[in-house]
């Protein structure tokens, strides 16, 4: 069956992970499930750059979604997709920082709301904002799973943004051409 | 540029370096490949196009610095990028020097990242345009040829190759016809102001005031009729070659007017007060005795010695009738060509025919008399019969006799005043009756 598994990890905010179900499902048209992850999160932490390596972190689950795969030969031809949530720093091993990560037109996509809190900015809290953002990631990283690229269109849920102030410009849905590919992956 | 078109080529020997850059830049649109050192890099250029590549700088074997070198032996085309864990400034140096775009360090911030290849692929782009200009440019411009190979034409073309890289103010003088304006041209390609206009002035024929409003432009409401600013062609040539055909034609104020934007650079539009500054080069052209015009108080002395910096003179056609037969084939070629005709060549008698005319009106009149016998031809080479009647009927005189002198001169006169021949019979100080005796007995023809 399809749908979407949301993993919260550590010691992440449940509100924040709630908060996107609904959104998540609308756009998806599957069912959005909360599910517990078991991932040894120390494993993947940098003690010199006080960062968590998302690369490392997909690769752990992808890797564990094979065992469970081969384990239950019937999920094989299962479209379900995983979605970690976290509340610290990630990092790819080449940049400084990540909002997100995805396996390009796989299953397993991260994202973080560390850096897409206002406070990190030194201003004042805004929750509504902080929830619109991580909206906008988790759409987007779940987007790449579904193989698509950035999108040239401002508007676009999957417009790239390096910086938080390019998440609040863009759009908070897929452009008809990205909502294609998501809706009818075959289109 | 769709960006699957856009290459780019991560080099480094870390496999997690290779893999990050690469899913960063495929989830970007690009067409992403990675090589693990400096050699797997080169094998990669074969055959493939990139635009970008990253490469480390500290590689076992090749480092970034060398494969650098050998990438720029190959190409100048591929955007290099040399990523470092470590800020030196030697090795950025050295790499900028070698001819990198930029230098980055490990780890790269994802926004800089970005804004430095979407900065790298609108500088390839911006270049290719300008290359493509330049390339137009380059082929509209060598439309026009100087042919010949006799010894005056060659001259010519010396003077012509010597002048041009300078911003020599050039007086071309030759009789009409022999292709002055050509010339400008030629000299102008050959500037450094090739990239900008030659913009052409037709000082003849013009009253003081059009000319004067030609040159300088003028303001809306400068006078009646001027319902809108117009720029003028000294301020439309800014950067190119402004070439003033004709020079001998204009009035004495217009004279006093050019002279002073021609030293100053600087003028205002007619009917107007704002002083506009233009960077032109002069090249003029007349075909007639300025030195007299200077004696008889017609032209500004100061105004000529401005003017006649250094002088081409174009040698009239009859005085190197050895180009006849490669410019009558140049012609035929090029209307041929035109009106998609299959006419091949000139029978004999058709090219002794274009050879011993005297052609009074220079190349000009050799070309009007090629197209005028394609237009007419029906077999595959031209006949004489093909040929303008004056062409075939009034061979070229030796040049020697008094009669041939005469006959030369009347039809230059002729040809000066457009046939007026009040003011042609004026000039060479005869009655109208003996002038037409003198056009019936040379069978003298206006030109069509």
């Amino acid at each position: 069956m399809n749908s979407i598994h949301l993993l919260p990890l550590g010691d992440v905010d449940r509100g924040i992970v709630e908060s996107l179900q609904q959104p998540l499902s609308r756009v998806f048209r599957m069912p959005v499930l909360l599910k517990e992850a078991n991932l040894p999160l120390d494993a993947f932490f940098d003690e010199a750059r006080g960062q968590y390596n998302s690369t490392a972190m997909i690769q752990f689950l992808r890797n564990e979604q094979s065992a469970l795969a081969r384990l239950h030969p019937g999920r094989e031809g299962s479209h379900e997709r995983i979605l970690m949530v976290f509340g610290s720093d990630l990092y790819i091993p080449v940049l400084t920082y990540v909002f997100g990560e995805a396996e390009l037109g796989g299953r397993v996509a991260i994202v973080s709301y560390y850096r897409l809190r206002n406070e990190l900015y030194g201003l004042p809290l805004q929750r509504p904002l902080l929830l619109k953002r991580i909206c906008k990631e988790a759409l987007h990283e779940l987007g790449h799973t579904y193989g698509l690229t950035h999108c040239l269109l401002q508007d676009c849920v999957m417009h790239a943004s390096t910086y938080v102030e390019d998440i609040d410009l863009k759009g908070d849905t897929f452009c008809p051409d990205c909502i294609a590919a998501v809706q009818n992956p075959r289109a | 540029m769709n960006k699957q078109d856009i290459g780019i080529l991560v080099v480094d020997d870390e496999l997690i370096v290779r893999e990050s850059l690469t899913k960063w830049f495929r989830e970007d649109g690009f067409r992403v490949d990675a090589a693990e050192n400096g050699a797997a890099a080169l094998r990669k250029l074969q055959g493939n196009s990139w635009n970008i590549m990253l490469v480390d700088i500290k590689m076992p074997g090749m480092d970034g610095i060398e494969l650098l070198q050998r990438i720029r032996e190959i190409t100048k085309e591929i955007t290099v990028i040399i990523i470092t864990a470590f800020a030196s400034v030697d090795s950025a140096v050295k790499a900028l020097k070698e001819g990198a775009y930029d230098y980055i360090t490990k780890p790269i911030d994802p926004d800089y990242l970005d804004h430095l290849i979407e900065k790298a692929l609108k500088e390839q782009q911006l270049v290719r345009e300008n290359r493509q200009l330049r390339d137009t440019v380059s082929e509209l411009s060598t439309a026009g040829e100087i042919i010949g190979d006799s010894p005056e034409i060659r001259n010519v073309m010396e003077l012509i190759h010597t002048v041009a890289p300078t911003d020599t103010t050039v007086m071309i003088r030759g009789e009409s016809g022999t292709g002055k304006e050509l010339v400008a041209r030629a000299i102008h390609n050959g500037s450094p102001r090739r990239y900008f206009p030659i913009v052409t002035v037709n000082c003849g024929g013009m009253t003081e005031t059009l000319l004067e409003s030609e040159l300088f432009g003028h303001e809306r409401g400068a006078f009646t009729g001027a319902q809108q600013r117009r720029k003028g062609k000294v301020e439309l040539a800014d950067g190119g070659t402004l070439f003033l055909d004709e020079i001998g034609n204009i009035d004495m104020k217009t004279q006093m007017d050019l002279l002073r934007v021609i030293e100053t650079k600087q003028f205002t539009r007619v009917g107007g007060t704002d002083i506009i500054r233009s960077d032109f080069r002069v090249i003029c052209a007349t075909n007639k005795d300025l030195e007299q015009a200077v004696k008889d108080g017609i032209f500004r002395e100061d105004l000529f010695y401005r003017l006649n910096v250094f002088t081409v003179c174009l040698p009239p056609l009859r005085k190197r009738p050895g180009d006849i037969a490669q410019l009558a084939h140049y012609f035929l070629e090029k209307y041929t060509r035109a009106m998609t005709k299959t006419v091949k060549s000139f029978t004999p008698e058709a090219m002794h025919a274009l050879k011993g005319y005297d052609w009074p009106g220079n190349v000009r009149e050799l070309e009007n008399a090629v197209e005028r016998a394609v237009v007419v031809c029906k077999g595959p080479s031209i006949e004489k019969d093909d040929l303008p009647v004056q062409t075939v009927a009034a061979p070229r005189p030796d040049g020697r006799k008094l009669e041939d002198i005469e006959h030369r001169y009347i039809a230059e006169v002729l040809d000066e005043t457009g046939w007026n021949i009040t003011r042609s019979a004026s000039i060479l100080d005869i009655d109208r009756v003996t002038l037409y005796h003198k056009i019936e007995k040379f069978g003298l023809k206006r030109k069509q």
